[in-house]
């Protein structure tokens, strides 16, 4: 127990991240927009929630300031994507390579500057809940958020009208372009949710999870998202699951240490890449399985007049 | 405002959309330079011709022109076939592990053999990398975009991991970095006084090579009908599985032998960042030059010369250098706005309802 608890509560922080973008970037593909650029959109949610986070020291408007950029980014996303029906796979590398250095500009007077926070009043109280509490106190506000947020997604698209409209745009845009759904309208909504979740998880990577700036930050967590809907079939509750298992492939390092394992810290590193191939390759070779779940008009452009 | 499909792909448009990009990208970097509190103009013109008033900047520029270019050729094969290899960074870097190990064992002892020998092992090892999401792709469906991506981070890892540990010079004062390269491991230079070396060579060779697959071979007909439509390709019996590993294979052995490029050239060494990040570069250099190798040319040129600009903006002018990266994706973000234009038309019917303006 006094060994497990620590590495829960590691992989736990470790994943949320992913838990965040992993799940907007699953609405968003459900509308059938397939959004790449998840990658840009985390590095600039986090540089731009370190630097409000540095001149302002509030966490809330550095969140919300996160969520905004990233939200601008999936609009030119969108813009392009579904009214100009470009390429979506050429649009989201774009929105990456553009997002990346656009980051390590605006972050250049920032990289190597550190955030010092203070225990969240909330984090104070959650400590005091019987049993849960001497897990839960040690977790910021930010995580539990991203489990309300899993609660709502899932609801959402389980269990609501709204949702059924989403889905019905991302498996037969025509149909319900028929039925009077602005199907253009509710994928912009779509690509923005993702957009702005993105730039949640990109705050918490940099303040909450490292509380510092560098260039490579998010190291290719973005990616991981997008392979993560992949894997988790586009259901909610696979993906939020998946999450901790890359959560769990990240830290992987505490799991050596506490077995006695002392292997390289780049194979360690590396860890994260090598489990999201070998997962993707697992849920890819049951080609029946992928049919069934892709939502069928993901990636293609849609137009009214066929 | 709406989009109409024009009956046929405008010729005048895929000519002038990267123009069009291009000066909307001049505004862009000028807005920069203005809010840095700069001349906009005279800084865009210092900007763009200071790297090159002497032999020395023409070098530079060749000697960064030539990867961007090689690289962008091999993935211009596999775009047009709809296989997206993002994995050039990483297959540079095996091809900088292959032929760095080639170097670092026989480059002091041999003589004339080692510079062939490195180029083969470069091109060996960026084709291995590339095989992986090749051979995952055909034979389990996975995604090769997400492989060869992840396959990126575990290729740079590998390479740190050799330096600061196997590979790292004794005599280096503990900087990670590899012992310097031996005079046989090393491309001769082209033109005197400049850095250009012989590595210059593959892009030219990879230019023609590529035009005439493209243009005069039916194998890149083949891969270009594969990419226009898969149930066409399927139904003439041309093979997906083959447009896979053409696309990745070639791509990957010219990201390797680039890496070759790298170490063998101006580095003359290796660290663990013997990539600037030309694979990422380089899938702007295909796109910006329509995937056509003469296009690619071009395109390489222009994205070296804003790497030598933003390298000399760092110095003279105080911008940070990510003013390279900034500027390029900008210019691909413009250019995939204003292809728009060659498949649809804009009718203006009534008033403009729906803000599509960005």
């Amino acid at each position: 127990m006094n060994q497990f608890l620590p590495i829960l509560i590691a992989t736990l922080v470790a994943g949320t991240p992913l838990v965040y973008s992993a799940l907007g970037e699953l609405v968003a593909e459900r509308s059938g927009v397939l959004n790449m650029g998840v990658e840009g959109m985390m590095v600039i949610g986090a540089v731009v929630a370190f630097i409000v986070m540095m001149t302002t020291g509030s966490l809330f408007l550095a969140i919300i300031a996160a969520m905004l950029a990233a939200m601008l980014l999936a609009l030119m996303f969108a813009v392009l994507a579904v009214s100009f029906r470009a390429n979506q796979v050429a649009v989201g590398l774009a929105l990456t390579i553009f997002g990346t250095s656009l980051g390590s500009y605006l972050g250049k007077s920032y990289v190597g500057m550190a955030i010092v926070m203070e225990p969240s009043v909330l984090t104070a109280y959650a400590a005091r809940i019987p049993l849960l509490g001497s897990v839960l106190g040690q977790l910021h506000p930010l995580v539990w958020l991203s489990w309300v947020l899993f609660a709502g997604v899932w609801f959402f698209l389980q269990r609501s009208r709204a949702g059924l409209i989403l889905k019905a745009v991302g498996e037969a845009p025509l149909s319900a372009h028929a039925l009077g759904y602005r199907v253009s309208a509710i994928r912009y909504l779509a690509t923005l949710f993702g957009g702005a979740m993105a730039g949640v998880a990109g705050a918490y990577i940099s303040i909450v999870y490292t509380s510092l700036w560098t260039e490579g930050l998010i190291a290719g967590r973005g990616w991981i998202a997008v392979a993560l809907v992949v894997f988790a079939t586009w259901r909610p509750v696979r993906c939020f699951l998946g999450a901790y298992l890359f959560g769990g492939a990240t830290i992987a390092q505490l799991f050596a240490q506490s077995a006695g394992i002392g292997l390289p810290s780049e194979l360690m590193s590396a860890l994260p890449y090598l489990v999201t191939i070998i997962v993707l390759v697992l849920i890819s070779r049951n080609a029946a399985l992928m049919r069934l779940n892709i939502p069928a008009s993901l990636g293609k452009p849609f137009t009214a007049e066929g | 405002m709406r989009f109409e499909l024009r009956s046929k792909p405008s010729r005048i448009m895929v000519w002038c959309s990267p123009l069009i990009s291009l000066s909307l990208t001049a505004i862009v970097a000028m807005i920069i330079f203005a809010s840095a509190g700069l001349d906009p103009l005279a800084s865009l013109v210092t900007f763009l011709t200071a790297p090159l008033v002497d032999l020395y900047g023409l070098g530079e520029l060749l000697i960064k022109a030539a990867p961007l270019v090689l690289i962008a050729i091999g993935l211009a094969i596999g775009f047009r076939a709809g296989i997206w290899n993002v994995g050039a960074e990483g297959q540079l870097t095996v091809g900088v592990i292959f032929s760095g190990y080639v170097a670092l064992h026989y480059g002091p002892s041999g003589s004339g053999w080692v510079l062939p020998a490195m180029v083969i092992a470069g091109a060996v090892g960026g084709m291995v990398w590339a095989a992986i999401p090749a051979w995952l792709r055909v034979r389990f469906n996975a995604n090769e975009i997400l492989v060869s991506l992840m396959l990126n981070y575990v290729a740079a890892l590998w390479l740190s991991w050799l330096i600061f540990g196997a590979w790292r010079d004794p005599a280096g004062f503990n900087f990670p970095q590899s012992e310097p390269l031996a005079p046989a491991a090393l491309f001769p230079t082209l033109i005197e006084g400049t850095r250009a070396n012989a590595s210059i060579i593959f892009a030219v060779v990879a230019v023609v090579l590529g035009w005439i697959f493209a243009s005069r071979s039916f194998a890149g007909f083949q891969l270009k009908v594969t990419g226009l439509s898969e149930g066409a390709a399927r139904y003439a019996g041309f093979s997906i599985s083959r447009a896979v590993w053409i696309g990745m294979l070639v791509s990957g052995a010219v990201a390797g032998i680039s890496g070759v490029g790298e170490i063998a050239g101006p580095l003359a060494q290796i660290f663990p960042t013997a990539s600037p990040g030309y694979g990422y570069s380089a899938i702007i250099v295909a796109f910006l030059g329509r995937l056509n190798p003469i296009g690619i040319l071009l395109s390489g040129l222009l994205m070296a010369l804003l790497y030598l600009a933003g390298d000399l903006a760092q110095m003279s002018l105080g911008m940070p250098s990510s003013i390279t990266g900034l500027l390029q994706s900008t210019l691909l973000f413009f250019l995939l706005t204003t292809d728009v234009l060659v498949q649809y038309r804009i009718r203006l019917r009534g008033p403009i309802k729906e803000g599509a303006s960005a």
